[in-house]
C-alpha cells in the first residue's frame, strides 16, 4: 500500500529545499508481513530501500515546481511475497499521479533474476533466496531512462544483458496496466455518472 | 525520512567541470577511466585480527577487521556470520555529524556488504563451529577519516584488504567448544570482489568520482566484480537517469577496469 501526501508546506521548516520540493518515502514492512514476525523499528534494509525507492521515482516528479514545500511517500508491505520494492516504486509513482503531482511519465519497476541457470523475470521470495541472483530495475517507460538498477548474486555480463532487456519488457508491461488502473478509476465514476443519468431521464 | 540533497557547489567551478568533460577531460588531468592515487596499507591497527587503511586520492578510509564468537542466525545454522558497518566520522566532513547511522551511511555499509556477501568472498560455512549453537562472527567496520568523493570504493577496497589481511587464532574444536592453539590462521578467503563505482556527468560516464564531481553528476553506478569477470552486486543512485546503453556501457567499463585494481589489492594486502 502507498499513500502520497503534498506537495505541502515543509515541516519542519529546515528540511525544506530553495530549488524544488523534498521528496521524502519511508518503506516499511508490517510486522506480520513475512515469514516471522519483524520488529516494527525500521530496520537498515527498510533505510536503504526508502532511499532507493524515492531516488527512482523522483527523476519522473517535476519538483521544480514546488519549491520549499514536500512531498511525503508512504510505502507500506502489508503481505511480502518476493519484488517488494519494485512493487513499492510502481505503486509509488501511481500514488504521486492519483494525488495530481505533475509528472514526466509513471516509474514502472520489475525485477529479473536468475535460478538454476535459467533468467527469469519477477522472483518470489523464495525463488529469491534459493536463486542465484536478483535484479531489479526501474524505469520511466516513455523515454527509456532507467531510474534504479540494484543486483545482487552472480550474473556473467552476457547474462547481466538479457536479465536486463527481460526486466525492461516486464516493466513496460506493467506500465501498461499502470496506465489502465489510472484510468479505471474515471471509468467507475464515469458509469455512476452516465448510470445516475439514465434513471434520472425516465 | 530523509531527501536527497545535491551539495551546493560553485556555478563556475560547474561549468568548468561540464566543459572539460566536453572533451573528455577532468579537473585533475586524469582521463575518464582513472582512479586517483591510490594507498593500501595493511596491519595498521594491531588489536584488530586485521586492517586497511585506504588512501583514494585525498579520500581516506580505515577499515577493521574483529573476529568473534556468537550465535548463527536460525535460518542459516551452518554459516558462520558476516556484519559490515560504516561510520561517516564528523571529522571527515563538515556536513557528517555524530548520532544514529543516517541512510547514506547505512547505504554504503550495505553496498560493500553486498559486494563481499555475494561473492562469497568469506567462505562462512567454514566458519560454523558447532550447527545452530556457535559460529564465528565477521565484523567489517568501515571508518571514513576523510571524504573527498566516491566512499563506495575505497571502503570497498579498504574491506577486502582487512578481510586478506586478518589472522585469528588458530583454533580446534572439542566437544562443540573452541579451543585456541598456538598460532594464527588466515580467515577463509575465496573470492575477490572490486567495486567499482562511476558517475555520469553530462553524457560522460567517469570512473572514481571526486568529491567536485559527484557534485556536479546526475546518477551513480557502483558495479561490483568478482574474479572471474561476473557481476555480484549492483547499486545506483542519485536524482538523475541511465539509457539502457549508458548502463551497458558501465557495466562494460566495471568489467575492464577490475583486473587492474584486483591487482593493486593483492599486492599491498598478501
Amino acid at each position: 500500500m502507498v499513500a502520497v501526501y503534498g506537495p505541502r508546506e515543509a515541516h519542519p521548516r529546515h528540511v525544506a529545499l530553495p530549488d524544488r520540493a523534498a521528496i521524502r518515502c519511508r518503506y516499511h514492512m508490517a510486522p506480520f508481513s513475512t515469514e516471522e514476525r519483524r520488529s516494527p523499528a525500521p530496520s537498515r534494509r527498510d533505510m536503504e530501500l526508502s532511499k532507493v525507492i524515492r531516488e527512482a521515482v523522483e527523476p519522473a516528479v517535476f519538483s521544480k515546481y514546488y519549491p520549499r514545500s514536500t512531498i511525503d511517500i508512504s510505502v507500506e508491505v502489508l503481505q511480502s511475497d518476493g519484488g517488494t520494492r519494485s512493487a513499492g516504486i510502481t505503486g509509488a509513482s501511481l500514488a504521486l499521479a492519483d494525488a495530481g503531482v505533475p509528472m514526466r511519465d509513471l516509474v514502472a519497476a520489475c525485477a529479473a533474476g536468475k535460478i538454476d541457470g535459467q533468467i527469469v523475470l519477477d522472483l518470489c521470495d523464495e525463488e529469491d533466496k534459493l536463486g542465484e541472483a536478483d535484479l531489479p530495475v526501474a524505469m520511466i517507460p516513455s523515454t527509456g531512462a532507467i531510474t534504479l538498477v540494484q543486483m545482487d548474486g552472480d550474473l556473467s555480463p552476457e547474462e547481466f544483458e538479457k536479465a536486463l532487456s527481460m526486466a525492461v519488457d516486464g516493466g513496460r508491461k506493467i506500465y501498461e496496466m499502470q496506465k489502465e488502473a489510472l484510468k479505471r478509476k474515471y471509468l467507475v465514476i464515469k458509469d455512476a455518472v452516465e448510470d445516475k443519468d439514465s434513471k434520472e431521464g425516465e | 525520512m530523509s531527501s536527497t540533497r545535491q551539495p551546493s557547489i560553485a556555478k563556475i567551478e560547474s561549468k568548468t567541470i561540464m566543459d572539460l568533460m566536453t572533451n573528455n577531460r577532468r579537473l585533475d588531468d586524469r582521463t575518464l577511466t582513472d582512479y586517483r592515487e591510490l594507498k593500501i596499507e595493511v596491519g595498521v591497527i594491531d588489536k584488530a585480527n586485521g586492517s586497511a587503511k585506504v588512501h583514494l586520492g585525498k579520500t581516506k578510509v580505515l577499515v577493521g577487521v574483529k573476529v568473534e564468537l556468537g550465535d548463527p542466525f536460525p535460518d542459516t545454522p551452518e554459516e558462520g556470520i558476516l556484519t559490515v558497518s560504516a561510520e561517516l566520522l564528523p571529522l571527515a566532513y563538515p556536513t557528517f555529524e555524530p548520532g544514529p547511522p543516517g541512510e547514506n551511511s547505512i547505504e554504503l555499509a550495505r553496498v560493500v556488504d553486498r559486494g563481499i556477501r555475494e561473492s562469497k568472498a568469506i567462505d562462512v560455512k567454514r566458519l560454523c563451529i558447532e550447527p545452530g549453537k556457535k559460529v564465528f562472527v565477521v565484523f567489517i567496520d568501515i571508518y571514513v577519516l576523510d571524504y573527498d568523493g566516491n566512499l563506495i570504493d575505497a571502503s570497498a577496497l579498504g574491506a577486502l584488504s582487512a578481510i586478506i589481511n586478518a589472522k585469528m587464532r588458530n583454533y580446534e574444536i572439542k566437544d562443540g567448544e573452541v579451543v585456541y592453539k598456538e598460532g594464527l590462521i588466515p580467515l577463509p578467503i575465496q573470492n575477490y570482489p572490486i567495486a567499482i563505482t562511476m558517475g555520469k556527468i553530462g553524457n560522460s560516464m567517469i570512473i572514481d568520482p571526486s568529491l567536485k564531481e559527484e557534485q556536479v553528476m546526475t546518477a551513480r553506478l557502483t558495479v561490483t566484480i568478482e574474479k572471474d569477470g561476473n557481476i555480484c552486486a549492483m547499486q545506483m543512485a542519485g536524482l538523475g537517469e541511465l539509457s539502457i546503453d549508458e548502463l551497458k556501457k558501465a557495466v562494460g567499463m566495471a568489467v575492464a577496469k577490475a583486473g587492474e585494481m584486483r591487482t593493486r589489492v593483492m599486492e599491498a594486502a598478501t
